[in-house]
């Protein structure tokens, strides 16, 4: 039986007791590792590798693997729009006919200040939109003016279109799992 | 705002390269040592400039399950039912919007059949029902804002 008192460090015992991960077992251990962020040092791949007890090499092949294979979109800042004076975001929603979602879609995507754009389904008679595109202004004139230039885009497949404003951010956590959920 | 830290903001929006010393090149960049730009980093996440500085998981391609989802909440009720909605872990972002569906949510979870279960729970524990808007295809994803 391995003993190991205070004096070893977590890094050391989990080194000596650990068991090899499986690429999908050391994958989880870095998302729940790095879900709140990076670690701001100067080598973050070896940091994490140290705490895993892995090489800094595997490490980082798996985050590239990752990124390869979409798992991972980039490793990024995420700036706050509001903090930066982008105070408008504006939740455009449009009502345009099911079979050319996709064409529109791709061609109000390609707008550089539409963000997400995403084919959403109806709720009628509750909800009537279909294509969804956020988007950002300094102020309200700013995002009119982008819904407008939507609207003239689409032309007569604009069937009715809305722009929802958030009026309050009630929580925003980012996305977690938990270290407690299924280990796959 | 200093010109580095719009420069940081500006850069590392596009996401930086999986090697040994990933701050070292926009650092030489700009001049100035790896330890500024973390410093910086670290600052515009303390005052809220950046909400996050990581890897931007892709959840359903992580084998979870992601939602867009509204409700519709009476205003004397809407403080009361917004505690009950954030109490559930998997509700990641909540947005009060101007809109008879007024409350707003993105439901993440570990698996795509969490997604379902979890608005089945809201729709008990509220006492409202929630209307379901996952995404049925992506067009695009990513801003850039320049500063």
């Amino acid at each position: 039986m391995l003993v190991c008192d205070s004096l070893c460090d977590s890094s050391e015992q989990r080194s000596m007791t650990k068991k090899l991960l499986t690429d999908e077992e050391l994958d989880r251990q870095l998302v729940l590792l790095t879900q709140a962020g990076l670690p701001l040092v100067t080598q973050p791949y070896h940091a994490l590798a140290e705490q895993l007890g892995e090489s800094p090499a595997r490490i980082q092949q798996r985050f590239q693997h990752m990124l390869d294979t979409g798992r991972i979109r980039r490793i990024a800042a995420v700036p706050n729009h509001y903090k930066l004076g982008f105070t408008q975001n504006g939740m455009s929603v449009w009502q345009v006919p099911d079979e050319k979602v996709k064409a529109l879609g791709q061609k109000i995507g390609a707008l550089d200040f539409v963000s997400h754009c995403y084919h959403r389904p109806k709720h009628p008679p509750h909800w009537n939109y279909n294509l969804f595109a956020m988007v950002h202004g300094r102020d309200r004139a700013e995002t009119d003016q982008q819904v407008e230039m939507i609207s003239q885009m689409l032309g007569e497949d604009d069937l009715g279109h809305d722009v929802l404003f958030s009026t309050r951010i009630l929580k925003k956590t980012g996305l977690r799992i938990s270290q407690s959920a299924k280990k796959s | 705002m200093h010109h580095v830290d719009k420069a940081i903001i500006n850069q590392l929006q596009d996401g930086i390269a999986v090697c040994d010393n990933p701050y070292l090149d926009i650092a030489n960049q700009l001049g100035v040592s790896e330890d500024e730009i973390l410093v910086r980093i670290q600052r515009m996440l303390d005052d809220g400039r950046l909400s996050r500085f990581g890897p931007m998981f892709h959840a359903e391609r992580m084998g979870g399950g992601l939602t867009l989802a509204a409700m519709s909440i009476p205003e004397n009720e809407f403080d009361a039912v917004v505690e009950k909605v954030n109490s559930f872990p998997e509700v990641a972002h909540n947005y009060e919007r101007n809109h008879r569906l007024n409350m707003w949510f993105v439901l993440a979870t570990e698996t795509p059949e969490g997604v379902a279960d979890t608005i089945k729970k809201i729709e008990f524990s509220t006492g409202y029902p929630v209307y379901n808007m996952p995404k049925q295809e992506e067009f695009y994803v990513g801003l850039r804002f320049t500063l």
